[in-house]
């Protein structure tokens, strides 16, 4: 147990990158995915990471995974740094392959439990209580290949729920289904939440994802990816109306769109 | 004329809604094929008269032939297959080699399994097990019975050597390239779930290759029979009672023909055995049960 640390107006963040830039190599040239990125994820958050393709959104969620180390920087989760892939940062892919094929549906989301040291009767009935919640009881004795795709992404979501991890780690989850799938998936979701209160960083291209999910959306910028700013969704219902969401939508696709016209096409295809 | 028409604004119809009719429930189909059809409809009925047939003909040909000492008939194999079953000695026979062969397959699945996780672990690891597969794969066991004779003697180690030298390799090399089909996907749960090590190969690594590894297992076992078969025929006297392969050997050279086919037959059917149902069970309960199979 970690001491708790001296109070400030603040809370202690959950989540906090210092200064993180992360670099691969290719065969050609070395890559900057992410530069000097600088945030903290609050408990209970509902942390968009929105950027266009090319802003390592998805690396970047990756090295909070535990999967890649940054080139510089520090990723810290509750005050201890990252070094490894854990259960406390579970991640649900955009990819269906995620549940593993040889095992039922309620066998997917206990497995990782009884791995964790979680008992067979524990682990048992806590898939059961979240099969109940993603309302796939009727299918937990099911393989996963006799699943349609959005029912194979409330598995993992149930899953990576059942660990009970500190944060939510979500890459594109709903961007492989059809839209009224993902339509009805985001609400689930969000009830989720709701009803659990998890701490959720959510990987999106889309704006509108952005705003229907997040609490607090982080925009970044593409080639390599660098913080462009860091803007409130206001809260549930009260505020919320089609104005504000329509106001935020212009003002994020603004940002997003500024950054987009900064290079010149004909020069880049030159240069 | 009919442009004229498609300019203007469609015709306006009302609109209306509706309550849902019930849904029809799902029908089973009538059960209106004939028996005929159903029962020529089943894969092993249509093999069983097709060797039935081919039985027939051999028992003719052989009966207008009327040497059993260069082909028995049918029934004459039949009977000898059959005393053989009850004396024992085909059993005894059969035994001894299926005994010898568990053995060599099992030392060779813990050497593939052991020669693959090297070359998962490491670069210089995948280099030799390539390396050798490359190397040894393509040289056929019986090309190595002489080297075994001058190492080993005559007896069962020779026999284990060749064996295991047959299973090894193609397993080695199908469960190394089941293992780094994993996709990464997989991979990255595996490791978020907190596996590392031989747990992560065992939960993770091995079930997701597993339809590698089973192609890997059912050619190993169709390189062992063989060889197995073929080294006893050169060598299966050592102990007190040898292999089919002997067993075959020895009723040929005191002209037992009928024999000779009783112990074909037996091979045969062991082979058909565990290719249609050990494997097809294994099939069924794993890669089939999970969607894996391709």
């Amino acid at each position: 147990m970690p001491t708790p640390a001296p109070a400030t107006l603040l809370p202690q963040p959950l989540l906090k990158l210092t200064d993180v830039t992360i670099q691969y190599a290719t065969d050609l040239q070395i890559v900057t995915a992410v530069q000097n990125l600088t945030f903290e994820v609050l408990r209970g958050d509902r942390f968009i990471l929105l950027g266009p393709s090319g802003s390592g959104k998805s690396t970047l969620l990756k090295a909070i995974g535990g999967f890649i180390s940054p080139t510089r920087g520090s990723i810290a989760l509750d005050g201890r740094a990252v070094a490894r892939p854990g259960p406390d940062r579970i991640m649900v892919f955009q990819e269906f392959d995620q549940l593993l094929p040889w095992r039922t549906v309620r066998g997917n989301i206990a497995f990782p439990l009884r791995e964790n040291g979680v008992s067979r009767a524990a682990a048992t009935e806590r898939a059961n209580g979240l099969l109940a919640r993603v309302g796939l009881t009727k299918f937990a004795g099911h393989y996963p290949h006799q699943l349609s795709g959005g029912m194979k992404q409330r598995v993992a979501i149930a899953r990576a729920l059942a660990l009970e991890p500190r944060v939510l780690l979500m890459d594109e989850p709903f961007a492989a289904l059809d839209a009224m799938t993902r339509r009805h998936m985001q609400e689930e979701l969000l009830r989720l939440w709701d009803d659990l209160g998890f701490t959720l960083l959510f990987v999106t291209h889309s704006i509108e994802e952005a705003i229907l999910l997040g609490s607090r959306i982080l925009i970044l910028s593409p080639h390599p990816g660098r913080v462009r700013g860091e803007l409130n969704v206001p809260p549930h219902g009260g505020d919320r109306t089609a104005d504000s969401r329509q106001f935020l939508e212009r003002r994020i696709h603004g940002l997003l769109f500024d950054q987009a016209e900064l290079p010149a096409p004909e020069e880049a295809a030159h240069g | 004329m009919a442009e004229h028409i498609l300019r203007q604004h469609p015709l306006e119809r009302p609109e209306y809604l509706r309550a849902l009719e019930p849904s029809l429930p799902d029908i089973r189909l009538p059960d209106q094929i004939s028996g005929w059809h159903r029962l020529t409809g089943i894969t092993p009925v249509r093999q069983v008269t097709l060797l039935l047939i081919l039985a027939a003909a051999w028992q003719i040909y052989a009966s207008a032939l009327n040497n059993p000492l260069i082909l028995p008939s049918f029934a004459q194999t039949a009977t000898a297959f059959w005393s053989g079953i009850v004396g024992g000695e085909l059993l005894l026979r059969a035994w001894t080699s299926i005994e010898l062969l568990l053995a060599g397959y099992a030392v060779a699945l813990v050497l593939s399994f052991a020669l693959t996780l090297m070359a998962i672990s490491s670069r210089l690891g995948a280099d030799l097990l390539t390396l050798l597969a490359s190397m040894f794969n393509p040289l056929p066991a019986i090309a190595l019975l002489p080297l075994a004779l001058l190492w080993f003697g005559l007896g069962e180690k020779s026999l284990l050597f060749v064996l295991v030298h047959s299973v090894t390799w193609p397993l080695a090399l199908n469960t190394y390239a089941g293992f780094r089909g994993v996709g990464e996907t997989l991979r990255m749960t595996g490791h978020s779930f907190g596996l590392r090590g031989l747990r992560y190969a065992f939960a993770i690594l091995i079930p997701a290759a597993f339809p590698s590894i089973l192609t890997g297992l059912k050619i190993g076992w169709a390189f062992a029979w063989r060889t197995l078969i073929a080294a006893e025929l050169v060598f299966g006297v050592s102990s007190g009672s040898g292999g089919l392969g002997w067993y075959i050997y020895e009723n040929r050279n005191q002209l037992e023909t009928a024999n000779v086919f009783a112990g074909l037959l037996t091979v045969i059917l062991i082979g058909l055995a565990v290719e249609s149902l050990i494997f097809r069970v294994i099939e069924r309960t794993t890669v089939r049960r999970w969607g894996m199979y391709r």
